[in-house]
């Protein structure tokens, strides 16, 4: 009788440690988890800023506006347009 | 026992002299029921903790191992059809303290006056304007606040907030509007898309361990609706395009106000609109109100010629005319009742194709006259006018067009060549479907669609045909808008140059209207192009707004690749001078 218990109680201090150890398995693993969706955060957050940096670099209104400022560039006016039929169009090219 | 209190006390042991132990009678139930009283109160005590007040205690216990974390949810954006972001919300810090329970060394308020780009007295200044409460800093970069916060100033506080921004600045301001405290729609598209915009933070209770990292999740208290996209039909190109143009021409002719619209033809979307004067909704402080309205759909104007086409194709559907009907135009004025009409250039004998090619006023009231008015109204209501074109954007007016039994004569003439009857550019654009189209008028949305939509059939197609031809000669030497045509493209469309009512009275201020498509053998685009009030010289549609549907339509198409359906020197220009004039 004396032996079952001993064995059993044996059995439970080890259930116990098992349990104690996985909670700490899983707090860890918890801890871990968050720190990743904080950088996942922080990586929307620059995403977010880079696609906004994009679109206002991008903007053909500043596009436009370097072009013509400091690389002197121009559009070309209709006369000095040509049009290039591809073969097979009714088109001719001027 | 004795012994050893003898010891201790070092005499000897006095032999015989026993001390009676005599306790008080009364001693030991007394401290007995003492101690009995003291852990019945104990006991009480403690079951009055467990189970009448025990809110204290568990709140201040869970204090300790919880907290409640904020989910946070940010703003949805606004695209414009191929992605490109036009409304952004990004994540900035406020710095904000009790001015009472601030407290930094002038080292250290000259290094966060340095963080902030300001002065320390600038600071103290804001601290001292308020005394319950003060921002120090709105809105600024997350790193920027990162470092004030290391300075570790006791009592500086930051919050996170989100800012929103637009990259298209003035040019998509009218569309797009802007959102006001707490991230909130107030104008245009972000006001009306509010509830799909807007995303809700969310909650949820964690514990946390002695570094005050969560360590669990206990509880999710309130799930965070993160906002959604919003694609719209703008194409940057186009909407940068045309406000390019117009604001050339606003500025050429020094008028008071512009807009233009790009319809695509397929969808009725809504490709471009632009609007002047504008603003820049990213430095908004200062901006009066005036500036902040989209005159293209919250605007009316009296549309003059532009109307025209619509009278025509009412009398052809009708079956009253044909395109080659004679109609006598002189001597280029016409007397209702007391009133008269004129034509800025009186002609002779007309065909209604010329009616429309040289703009007659005369030839269109005599056309409109011949009509009963239900049916001239039905053509009206039908192209939309009078009840507003529900794009999607707040605050869209209707338009006036009164009930045809309303009808007097001379009302119903001057209505045929667009006076009498006001409308919003868009509304003027999308009617202009049913002749780009074989006779369907399209709904107008600022929404990204995909594939084709189907319209309201509203004239036959051999009538949509043949009013189609007409704007194509009206832009042909001959007609009133010759500048309005585009190299490598036939095009097709009709001008406007309307008086402005001013009060009761037409005044000496015009509005100078293009309306037109191409390319006119398929018609893919519709621009709407309208001047308010050109005052240097030129008022006419044909020389103010035509020549800016001409640039504007040329780059549109080009840009969008659409295949050429004229030679490239398609483009023939009267000699200066004897463009048609034409008045409303």
């Amino acid at each position: 009788m004396t032996r079952v218990n001993l064995v059993l109680l044996c059995a439970l201090i080890a259930c116990a440690l098992s349990l104690v150890t996985s909670r700490h398995q899983a707090r860890r693993v918890f801890v871990e988890l968050e720190r990743a969706q904080a950088e996942a955060r922080g990586y929307e957050t620059e995403y977010g800023q880079l696609q906004l940096e994009q679109s206002t670099w991008g903007m053909p209104a500043r596009v436009e506006k370097i072009a013509r400022e400091q690389l002197r560039m121009q559009l070309p006016s209709a006369a000095r347009t040509e049009i290039v039929a591809l073969p097979g169009t009714k088109e001719g090219a001027r | 026992m004795r012994a050893t209190a003898s010891a201790l006390r070092g005499a000897a042991p006095r032999k015989g002299v026993e001390l009676p132990l005599k306790l008080p009678r009364l001693r030991a139930p007394l401290v007995f029921g003492l101690l009995a009283l003291l852990f019945v109160g104990l006991a009480g005590r403690s079951v009055y903790l467990q189970s009448v007040d025990h809110e204290f205690l568990q709140t201040q216990g869970s204090a300790r191992y919880s907290r409640d974390l904020e989910v946070p949810a940010h703003r949805g954006r606004i695209i414009d059809r191929s992605g490109e972001a036009l409304a952004l919300s990004t994540p900035v810090k406020s710095l904000w303290a009790f001015p009472d329970k601030f407290d930094a060394t002038p080292a250290q308020l000259a290094e966060l006056a340095r963080i902030l780009e300001t002065t320390p007295q600038r600071l103290t200044a804001r601290l001292d304007a308020n005394e319950d409460f003060a921002f120090l800093a709105r809105q600024i970069a997350p790193e920027a606040s990162e470092r004030a916060m290391a300075l570790r100033i006791k009592g500086l506080h930051d919050q996170n907030e989100y800012r929103r921004f637009y990259p298209g600045g003035e040019v998509t301001a009218h569309i797009i509007g802007f959102t006001g405290d707490r991230d909130a729609g107030q104008e245009g598209i972000e006001l009306a898309q509010q509830p799909w915009l807007a995303g809700s933070a969310g909650s949820r209770r964690v514990i946390i361990n002695r570094r005050n990292e969560a360590v669990e999740d206990v509880a999710a208290i309130r799930a965070p609706q993160a906002g959604r996209d919003l694609a719209l039909a703008i194409d940057t190109r186009l909407q940068y395009l045309a406000f390019r143009e117009l604001k050339a021409a606003v500025e050429l002719h020094k008028a008071k106000a512009g807009g233009l619209v790009i319809l695509n033809v397929a969808t009725g979307e809504i490709l471009a609109l632009a609007n002047l004067p504008t603003y820049n909704p990213n430095r908004r402080d200062k901006v009066a109100r005036d500036r902040m309205r989209n005159r293209a759909l919250t605007d009316v104007f009296e549309p003059g010629s532009t109307l025209k086409p619509f009278t025509i194709a009412a009398a052809l559907d009708a079956g009253r005319i044909r395109p080659d009907t004679v109609i006598q135009t002189a001597p280029g004025t016409m007397t209702i009742g007391s009133a008269t009409i004129h034509d800025a250039h009186p002609q002779g004998a007309l065909t209604v194709e010329q009616v429309i090619q040289k703009s007659s006023n005369v030839g269109a009231a005599k056309i409109a006259l011949g009509l009963p008015s239900e049916t001239m109204w039905e053509m009206f209501s039908e192209a939309g006018f009078g009840t507003a074109p529900k794009t999607g954007f707040p605050g869209e007016v209707a338009g006036r067009l009164r009930p045809a039994k309303s009808w007097k004569p001379i009302e119903q003439a001057t209505m045929a060549y667009g006076h009498g009857i006001s409308v919003n550019l868009v509304q003027l654009a999308r009617a202009y479907t049913m002749f780009a189209t074989d006779g369907e008028v399209k709904p107008a949305t600022l929404f990204k669609t995909d594939g084709f939509v189907a319209g309201r059939p509203v004239l036959k197609p051999e009538t949509a045909l043949a009013v189609r031809r007409m704007l194509e000669l009206a832009t042909l030497p001959g007609g009133t808008a010759p500048k309005a045509q585009v190299v490598g493209y036939r095009v097709a469309g009709k001008t406007g140059t309307a008086h402005k009512l001013e009060g009761h009275v037409y005044s000496n201020r015009y509005v100078s209207a293009f309306v037109g498509f191409a390319p006119a053998s398929q018609p893919r685009l519709i621009v709407a192009v309208m001047i308010d009030e050109p005052s240097s010289g030129a008022y006419y549609g044909g020389d103010v707004a035509a020549p800016v549907f001409s640039n504007v339509m040329g780059a549109a198409l080009r840009t969008l690749g659409v295949p050429t359906d004229a030679p490239i020197n398609n483009v023939i220009l009267p000699p200066e001078g004897s463009a048609v004039p034409e008045e409303t």
